[in-house]
């Protein structure tokens, strides 16, 4: 081996940085390719919710549906009463939303700040309760709700979520774990009691984990689908989704697939401006847990 | 908690001292607190969870008062061929769809962990899908499997490949199922990116010094670094596979012929189509049950691949 080639310098797909450059443009391709994949079916949703009803059924298939049929959207809210199940879907959302942040704040602060007796105990059985199916206290829950006489009214769905739940506790006493405890120290001693503290000072300076738990309240209590399935027979007090399992299936629409189609994309609508408007709250919250858990 | 003091040691065994009006207060303002939740934990888990262990020893269709039969649910259901099939599909669903879901969110995590130009953007557009879960997505998947209008089987033709009958083929319509689910990666993605993120950048360092290659690096940091990241995935997926309900509910109906009536669809149709609630309530035990074993083994096993920094401490 002589000087000369020892000196010789590499070709550039051969050195750290071109290896580094071909890796990253590699990958660049294919998270580029997974998007794609990922935002397909929204698109197909899209097209198909703009197609005429020949259009829907055409082969080789319309990908460009030209004119789009945007009457197809509101065909679909006046075929069904959208209004008033969109209005039964927020009005659950909305009561629902206030029960969880105000029952999981307040154990969160009690179990996150205090030390009595069983304290832990009662945080464990809590999370462990997180693991139990749903489908086991399924029956009785319905049981219990029948003889109250609350099938087909909205508190079933309501009134749980206004005596805590175990992962926004979990998430919210994570929170008040970091914030420290010299505010507090020094209201005590200003002589406020603990009730003070939690809605003066913890509340205000909780907004962050608030609102993602507000966020996630948001998109689970819409997207539910279960409880509203069995609590709501009634026509009059279907929820959006219920009512979309039922349009589908309805002689109204048969296989009407672009009013279906349409029908569908509107009813995505809230939750996805809300993750648009509210990205880094849905983020924050999956990490915390997920990291802590 | 490290926190909490144990002041008995302070005083003479058989000595109790009297607690301190300060002290008192604390632990009446504790409950308070907490009153909610334990109330909830009694009036819609503790209570309904006796409720229903006893319930699955009856005959209970709501309009008559329920009769005790003893064990005969539990005997019933094994030998109802329905609820065998029920629970093959929910089970082949989890073991199939939870492990490749990992792969596929780690791997989605690994790319977008790099430096690529719009990787903010990226990652929203993989997360975007699992805001919207329910009835709207799955009527959407039912249409995309459409044998011959579907975009599915219109792509693989482009292909060159004849797609199934997907959700009408009783061989493929849990593939379809399958193929849905991923969609919604993108919330374990985030909890992999976010430990992938906390892994010491030292420790890569330190083994490109040694000369390690990219494989052996991912084989022998990443994987265990971010294992109990794995771990917590592994469990919520298994706990979320097996009660799945709406996609089967609105894609398939639980057929064709059976092959999608996964364990929670059967156990609604028994309780609120035929009124069976004592036998709806021995199954959701035997559901329990299999959640239960499940989780065990994964617990058991974590010894063997999940690593904690403690033990490094421990020893080092």
């Amino acid at each position: 081996m002589n000087a000369t080639q020892r000196h010789r310098p590499l070709p550039f797909w051969r050195t750290k940085r071109g290896q580094e450059r071909i890796r990253l443009t590699l990958s660049t391709v294919i998270a580029l390719l997974g998007a794609s994949l990922l935002i397909l079916p929204f698109y197909w949703m899209i097209s198909t919710a703009l197609k005429t009803p020949a259009q829907v059924f055409a082969l080789p298939p319309v990908w460009f549906p030209i004119p789009p049929q945007f009457g197809n959207f509101v065909e679909a809210v006046t075929l069904i009463p959208m209004h008033l199940y969109a209005f039964n879907t927020f009005f659950i959302v909305f009561m629902v939303m206030i029960g969880t942040l105000l029952s999981c704040s307040l154990s969160a602060y009690g179990f996150a700040r205090f030390r009595a007796p069983g304290l832990d105990f009662i945080f464990l059985v809590l999370l462990a309760t997180m693991m139990l199916p749903g489908a086991v206290t399924l029956v009785p829950t319905y049981l219990l709700f029948n003889a109250l006489g609350w099938v087909n009214t909205f508190l079933p769905l309501i009134v749980p979520a206004y005596f805590g739940s175990a992962f926004f506790i979990f998430l919210m006493r994570q929170f008040y774990l970091t914030i420290p405890i010299d505010l507090e120290d020094a209201a005590k001693i200003d002589g406020a009691n603990s009730f003070q503290i939690y809605w003066r000072i913890m509340l205000p300076l909780s907004k962050p984990v608030l609102a993602t738990v507000a966020v996630f309240t948001f998109v689970w209590t819409y997207n539910d689908f279960f409880s509203p399935l069995i609590y709501l027979t009634d026509e009059a007090h279907r929820t959006i989704a219920v009512a979309l399992s039922y349009f589908q299936g309805s002689p109204r629409v048969g296989p009407q697939m672009h009013i279906l189609m349409a029908a569908a994309a509107i009813s995505l609508a809230p939750p996805l401006v809300l993750f648009i408007a509210a990205q880094r709250y849905f983020v924050r919250g999956i990490v915390t847990t997920g990291i802590r858990g | 908690m490290a926190e909490i003091v144990k002041e008995a040691h302070l005083y003479p065994r058989g000595v109790r001292p009297r607690l301190s009006r300060w002290r008192r207060r604390e632990i009446l303002d504790a409950y308070l607190f907490i009153s909610p939740t334990v109330i909830g934990l009694l009036v819609f888990l503790l209570g309904p969870i006796i409720a229903s262990a006893v319930l699955s020893f009856t005959d209970y269709d709501i309009l008559t008062a329920p009769a005790w039969v003893g064990l005969d649910n539990y005997i019933q259901l094994f030998q109802d061929g329905l609820f065998w099939q029920a629970l093959r599909v929910s089970v082949i669903y989890s073991v199939i769809s939870v492990p490749l879901g990992l792969a596929l969110s780690l791997g989605a995590a690994l790319l977008l962990n790099q430096k690529i130009r719009g990787v903010a953007i990226l990652r929203s557009i993989y997360y975007m899908p699992t805001i919207i879960s329910g009835v709207a997505v799955a009527m959407l998947w039912r249409w995309l499997f459409n044998a011959q209008f579907g975009m599915v089987n219109i792509l693989l033709g482009k292909i060159g490949i004849r797609g199934p009958m997907w959700l009408t083929d009783e061989r493929w319509a849990l593939t379809a199922i399958i193929i849905a689910s991923f969609w919604g990666l993108g919330g374990a993605m985030l909890i992999y990116l976010a430990g992938l993120q906390g892994i010491p950048s030292e420790l890569y360092e330190a083994a490109e010094i040694d000369g390690a290659t990219e494989q052996a690096k991912f084989r022998y940091i990443t994987l265990p670094m971010i294992s109990h990241v794995t771990f917590f995935n592994l469990v919520l997926g298994i706990i979320g596979a097996l009660q799945l309900f709406t996609d089967a509910y609105v894609m398939t109906g639980g057929g064709p012929n059976n092959a999608t009536l996964f364990l929670s669809l059967y156990l609604y149709r028994q309780a609120f189509l035929y009124l069976k609630m004592g036998y709806a309530s021995a199954m959701a035990w035997v559901l329990f049950a299999i959640v239960l074993i499940l989780t065990l083994l994964v617990f058991k096993s974590s010894p063997m691949w999940v690593y904690y920094e403690s033990e490094r401490r421990r020893a080092a």
